[in-house]
């Protein structure tokens, strides 16, 4: 299998009044190029702090405290990302040229006295010696692209003028610009309405194919992870739990964790029953300690501990 | 834009004629009027005065009218440009006027650009190093700048300035220039004196200003668009001036409508202290000496620079800011 | 578990339990003690109006007693050890031996180390009035029959400056209150009507709010204060003042009192409080006030030194308060020309303490400020 991302032994810890919260521990997953890697957990897993130590712009009081990202972008020598220096030409080629992000709230990010051909068009400038021009005649082709029309007005306009879902278009297309090799997508329409979040998700799919970039989707909605996933890795408290192909995950978990995790979507329950919440289902299995990541016959990997599998490793 | 100006120019009307009926109403407080206080100067030089005289001076300055009309009176003279006459110099206000208000009007511009001029950097500084030694230091300073009175700054900088290097740094020209024509070389000596009330005036409000920006700053610099400017690879040093600074600057540039009016407070007093000739001084002597029009016409002209300077930062803002520009 | 577990940590005042318990008003004062410099600061302007409001007793001497031995004297130091290094328990001060310099014709003082004046604590000096009640003659210090202390020096009269700067500590200090007390009267009032009528009472506020904003306040204090008639009383002049400093002050607290009743008006509990019968005096009273008085305070606070500092400045040009009142403009007034200064620079004392109280309630003010804000975090440095 051909990998885009390889993510290991990732740790990330916060330093806060109340002491030390260690945000990601020993993380680590592949992302298969080309495909659609869903990361689902609930708040606080440590999803998005996970895209941010990809794109190297976790803040303090966060920090990386150990592990490896090796990233191996096409016709470009890999390398690793955790270790580059803050003045690598490479950290700034990575952020929104190799890899970019499309954040959870279109409402605050654009910044709004700019214009949004401005914004766009300075992710061009950013990465690639073009003129102001062409870097506009880029934007809005790709502007256009992600189904914004009447161009030649819309990109003159400010992004207070744009409605929510015209924003988050323009985030993606700010994103795709430089034609990344991955696209990193944090929740991107867990603020819109329902409506235009299929839109959305249907936009970042169609894209996905037609320009063939790998993506990083980050979301706490199975029901996307369904529509839209290849692979799926299943977090919780800054571990990863379960990785599997989207059937494998969603069809038939392992993980006591990722069982809760769908039944307690509404709807799958039968009728009559009253909803169960992760708690019901998962018991009385410690899924708050730590396990090493096992594989299995199969090729996903569970992070239980041996003896609760039953034969399934292979 | 054209309409958002049209708008505001507008708006200066009632505000600068609800001005002009304070200041009237202000300047009318005084027991006694100007034919009083003049009736007691020619008294105390020993000349007798008819009470035909009296009538006909107060019909002069109109004082026989209802106090409304004398407003309209004083306003419409006002606007036609006659101030009226000083009898505490016995000369037009007019004449006493421009030369001054010019002075003011540099001192305080000055004044304005040197608050920009340090609180701009120092602000970024401090909000991007918050917590830093270098941020300790100058939130210090600006502290104790915001506590002291302007004339107490202007009072340690002549002590300093005749203390250490035993010159006298009261007045805007030097004695050979003071009534020297205009040219070249008195503009240079002009320049070479206004740079010390222009600091004096603006310390506090560079102070204050900079804790506005540093606040706004802080606010601003972990906000998700800054986060998706990062994450497109905007540089730093260019992600920090085009992003957080940029909305940033926005509350800086309309809090010029407190700072100016501080300004000109502070350049009224501290004018005083060092002796230039500005508005100040002129205005506490005519108030001392109960000449009402000087005192009025000079209120008025410091209203009028006041509300025009505020007009001007909010085109400004309105320039710089497109949210208030679709407003 | 062991006992020591258990037991609560001063450290973190404030658990999770603890706070669904513990009233709004203990939360914002715990939020405050976080702010070290802030509550020093209100320590230390507690500490400055106790020391005013009891001047008479602090003070060695009255406002006008004049030592003809001491004209313009620096300030004196305090000596445990005499010149021959000898330790005495009860502290004392030296005379002042003067000579004129010959050259400039200036007094000049230094120690007179043969003339020592002990220093007693709680002994009977000068016979004064406290508050017009009473009469005393017992000082926080003073020295003997004969001696003399001066510890900020004296002016060109022979007055005690130590005595003056707290005396005009009274002046200053209160006039402060008084002007911030009218500002909230005109601030809530005019704040109020604007924010709960709204409509044309809303926009005639707003317009004065607008017009007084931009009015360049001291030189109209300036005319205000020349207004006051010359045979007003001081006490007269002194309410004049403070009038004069909040009719320009109450904006800034009425445009926070509109903007918080403008957002209230729309909360779900002030709509609650409506729908289940409340008349309006009582969901202003029991509904609105109650969530932003803390702001009120904190507002009022940084009120404070802006009516400080206007006192002074007039006090400073002569049109203010005037003498025999003192207070820190006043002192400052005398102290106008920079030759003053070059001479007897402690009489710049009074300004230091205009900077060092100005600095406090601003300090104080921001303290309160954030406190007062539910959502802040920067209380917790």
């Amino acid at each position: 299998m051909d990998t885009v991302l390889k993510v290991r032994d990732l740790a990330v810890d916060f330093k806060t009044d109340l002491g030390l919260t260690h945000a990601l521990v020993d993380v680590g997953f592949d992302m298969p190029r080309g495909k659609v890697t869903a990361i689902v957990g609930e708040s606080g897993s440590g999803k998005s702090v996970t895209a941010n130590c990809i794109m190297r712009i976790i803040q303090p009081p966060g920090r990386i405290v150990g592990g490896t990202i090796d990233f191996a972008p096409q016709g470009m020598d890999p390398f690793e990302i955790v270790s580059l220096g803050k003045r690598d030409p490479r950290l700034k080629e990575l952020r929104g040229g190799l890899i970019s992000m499309v954040f959870q709230e279109p409402m605050t990010a654009l910044s709004p006295v700019y214009t949004v051909g401005n914004q766009v068009a300075e992710a061009i400038l950013c990465h690639r010696k073009v003129g102001r021009k062409q870097a506009w005649q880029e934007a809005a082709e790709m502007l256009e692209r992600v189904g914004i029309d009447d161009i030649d007005r819309r990109i003159r306009m400010y992004p207070f003028e744009f409605s929510g879902g015209m924003r988050q278009r323009v985030v993606i297309a700010m994103a795709l610009v430089c034609h990344p090799e991955i696209l990193i997508c944090d929740e991107p329409t867990t603020a819109l309405d329902v409506t235009i979040q299929a839109e959305i998700l249907t936009l970042i799919r169609d894209l996905q194919q037609e320009l063939g970039n790998s993506v990083l989707f980050i979301t706490h909605d199975i029901g996307v992870v369904a529509q839209l996933a290849d692979q799926v890795v299943v977090m919780y408290q800054g571990r990863v739990l379960e990785i599997g192909t989207v059937r494998q995950v969603l069809k038939d978990p392992v993980h006591p964790y990722t069982k809760g995790l769908l039944a307690a979507i509404p709807g799958l329950a039968p009728k009559g029953e009253p909803l169960a919440t992760i708690a019901t289902v998962v018991g009385d299995t410690d899924i708050t300690r730590p396990y090493p990541l096992v594989t299995l016959r199969d090729g996903r990997q569970v992070s239980l501990p041996r003896d609760q599998l039953q034969g399934a490793v292979g | 834009m054209r309409s958002y100006l049209l708008s505001r120019l507008l708006g200066m009307i009632p505000t600068l004629a609800v001005i002009s009926v304070i200041i009237f109403v202000v300047i009318q407080l005084p027991p006694g009027d100007i034919v009083t206080s003049m009736l007691d100067r020619l008294q105390a030089q020993g000349v007798d005065t008819t009470e035909e005289y009296v009538q006909n001076l107060r019909a002069q300055y109109n004082l026989d009218k209802p106090m409304v009309l004398q407003y309209f009176y004083w306003a419409g003279n006002l606007l036609t440009g006659d101030m009226g006459y000083s009898h505490l110099y016995s000369r037009p206000v007019n004449d006493l006027l421009w030369e001054r208000l010019g002075y003011t009007l540099s001192i305080t511009v000055s004044a304005l650009f040197f608050t920009w001029l340090v609180a701009l950097p120092i602000g970024i500084y401090s909000a991007i190093r918050q917590y830093s030694i270098g941020d300790y230091i100058l939130t210090t300073i600006a502290l104790v700048g915001l506590a002291t009175p302007p004339f107490l700054v202007a009072l340690v900088f002549m002590h300093i300035g005749f203390d250490w290097f035993g010159v006298s740094t009261g007045g805007l020209f030097s004695p050979e220039y003071e009534d020297a024509p205009w040219s070249w070389a008195r503009i240079a000596d002009l320049l070479a004196h206004i740079w010390l009330p222009m600091i004096i005036i603006g310390l506090g409000s560079a102070a204050f200003t900079m804790r506005i920006l540093r606040a706004n700053l802080l606010d601003e610099l972990n906000k998700p668009y800054v986060v998706t400017a990062r994450a497109k690879g905007v540089g730093h040093a260019k992600l920090i001036i085009k992003y957080p600074v940029r909305i940033a600057i926005n509350p800086f540039i309309s809090t010029i409508g407190f700072v100016l009016p501080s300004l000109i407070s502070g350049e009224a007093i501290v004018s005083l202290v060092m002796g230039l000739p500005t508005i100040g001084p002129l205005l506490l002597q005519a108030l001392l000496n109960q000449d009402m029009f000087l005192a009025g016409s000079l209120l008025m002209w410091l209203a009028i620079l006041t509300v025009v300077g505020i007009l001007l930062s909010d085109i400004l803002l309105a320039w710089i800011d497109p949210r208030i520009r679709f407003e | 578990m062991s006992e020591a577990v258990l037991s609560p940590v001063a450290e973190t005042p404030v658990s999770r339990e603890e706070s669904a318990a513990i009233s709004p008003r203990r939360l914002i004062w715990l939020r405050f003690r976080r702010h070290r410099l802030a509550y020093a600061s209100g320590i230390f302007l507690l500490l400055l109006y106790i020391v005013s409001g009891f001047c008479e007793f602090v003070s060695p001497y009255g406002t006008t007693t004049r030592n003809d031995d001491a004209i313009n004297a620096p300030p004196m130091s305090v000596h445990f050890f005499d010149a021959e290094g000898n330790f005495h328990l009860r502290p004392f001060v030296y005379a002042y031996r003067m000579e004129v310099n010959e050259d400039t014709w200036m007094r000049e003082y230094s120690e007179d180390t043969t003339r020592m004046f002990p220093i007693r604590f709680f002994a009977r000096g000068e016979s004064y009035e406290m508050w017009n009640l009473f009469e005393s003659d017992v000082h926080l210090f003073t020295t003997d029959e004969g001696g003399y202390i001066h510890l900020f020096g004296t002016d060109q009269l022979g007055r005690d400056m130590f005595s003056r700067v707290f005396y005009g500590g009274r002046i200053s200090l209160s006039i402060g209150l008084v002007g911030v007390v009218l500002t909230i009267v005109l601030g809530i009032l005019l704040g109020g009507i604007a924010g709960y009528l709204g409509g044309i009472a809303d926009r005639v506020v707003n317009k004065a709010i607008e017009v007084l904003t931009c009015l360049p306040a001291l030189p109209l204090w300036m005319a205000l204060s020349a207004a006051l008639p010359v045979h007003w009383s001081p006490l007269l002049v002194y309410f004049g003042i403070s009038i004069i400093l909040s009719l320009f002050g109450w904006t800034g607290l009425a445009r926070q009192v509109r903007g918080r009743f403008l957002s209230l008006r729309e909360e779900e509990f002030v709509m609650a409080a409506r729908l289940i019968g409340a008349d309006t005096p009582r969901v202003i009273r029991k509904h609105m006030l109650p969530s932003f008085s803390s702001h009120i305070i904190a507002t009022a606070t940084l009120a404070v030194p802006g009516m400080i500092l206007g006192e002074t400045a007039l006090s400073f040009l002569g049109i203010g308060l005037r003498p025999p009142v003192v207070s820190w403009g006043v002192l400052m007034f005398q102290a106008q020309n920079p030759l003053v200064i070059e001479m007897t620079p402690w009489q710049m004392l009074p300004g230091l303490f205009v900077v060092l109280a100005v600095m406090a309630f601003n300090l104080l003010g921001d303290g309160l400020r954030d406190a007062a804000d539910p959502y802040s975090t920067a209380g917790a440095k």
